[in-house]
């Protein structure tokens, strides 16, 4: 009677984590979900391109070829970005911005190629905006220093340190929820189309692929990464 | 909970799930805004295209995430059901 609330299509739409299999840890239950299997795939395709790439620049020739090419269009892209917002303190975060842009840009894309996109578990996002969480306080405290922390937090008037205090929590919380709900957004969405039209989905839905997955997913990874940019500059710059 | 039924409830939050997602129209008033006014921008200054383009990308973004809430309570009370008893 569950499902009877999915319109009529019975047990066809699956967009849902399963379990594949599960382990005792400390007394607690444990479960290996599609995410992990999803990420790990996406780990895997990133550590070999990874490999390749360092190879094909440790042979690296005046002339370049195809590989180092795309190698170095990506270095240079992401190069320009993380320069063009964070400035003079684009060389400490770049191993990080550069990291999670290919991760992300592969986990949406990798709804394409019949896995369920790692982005659409909360777990994977929220993950990632505690690690934006840490570094913007990290750095804030290293580069204001705890007067400038304190001086923040009690901007107009020290009454309002709660409030201040309450959009610092929701930053992370926005951040993950904003690229969670997105990329889950366009899974449910295709997954409804495929169940619900099964007969009549032939062709046309590429069209979606191409919107939810490529588009919807590259825009969504380039805006992570700015804001995880923007807010890390402001933690890092002292009003001298 | 003796008088409503299962059923009861998971209509109830069919129809609240509906309601949820009303919240979309704020963000679509909003992006519709950003892109006009990023699309005049254009018109005035052709060469900041980019610049144009990827702030307006950005403010779209963030204007979306009250509509994504809304979505993500409906996604709750239809897939995960937590008023069920």
């Amino acid at each position: 009677m569950g499902q009877g609330i999915l319109l009529s299509a019975g047990a066809d739409i699956d967009f849902m984590i399963h379990g594949v299999f599960s382990y005792e840890l400390f007394g607690q239950t444990v479960w290996i979900t599609t995410t992990h299997v999803c990420v790990l795939i996406v780990m895997l395709v990133i550590v070999a391109f990874s490999i390749a790439a360092n190879r094909a620049i440790k042979h690296a020739s005046d002339v370049p070829g195809t590989f180092q090419n795309v190698v170095e269009l990506v270095v240079e892209m992401l190069d320009k970005m993380i320069g063009g917002v964070m400035g003079k303190f684009s060389p400490r975060f770049r191993n990080y911005i550069g990291t999670i842009f290919i991760f992300i840009l592969l986990s949406n894309i990798s709804g394409l190629f019949g896995l369920r996109p790692p982005t659409a578990d909360y777990g994977v996002t929220f993950a990632m905006g505690i690690i934006t969480f840490v570094l913007i306080h990290y750095n804030q405290f290293k580069y204001q220093k705890v007067k400038g922390v304190i001086a923040g937090l009690c901007d107009p008037w020290p009454i309002w340190a709660p409030i201040n205090l309450i959009g610092e929590i929701a930053v992370p919380i926005s951040l993950s929820l904003r690229l969670f709900a997105n990329v889950l957004s366009g899974t449910v969405m295709l997954a409804l189309v495929y169940a619900l039209l099964s007969k009549i989905a032939i062709i046309w839905p590429a069209a979606l692929h191409v919107y939810f997955d490529l588009f919807s997913g590259a825009i969504q990874t380039y805006v992570f990464c700015m804001l995880t940019m923007t807010y890390i500059t402001n933690a890092c710059t002292t009003d001298e | 909970m003796g008088e409503f039924n299962n059923n009861f409830i998971l209509g109830c939050s069919a129809i609240g799930a509906g309601l949820a997602v009303i919240a979309g129209i704020g963000p679509g008033v909003g992006q519709g805004i950003a892109a006009g006014h990023a699309a005049a921008a254009v018109g005035r200054n052709p060469g900041a295209k980019s610049d144009v383009t990827s702030t307006m990308l950005l403010g779209q973004a963030v204007a979306e995430t009250t509509g994504l809430y809304g979505l993500l309570i409906a996604m709750l009370l239809l897939f995960v059901k937590p008023l069920l008893p």
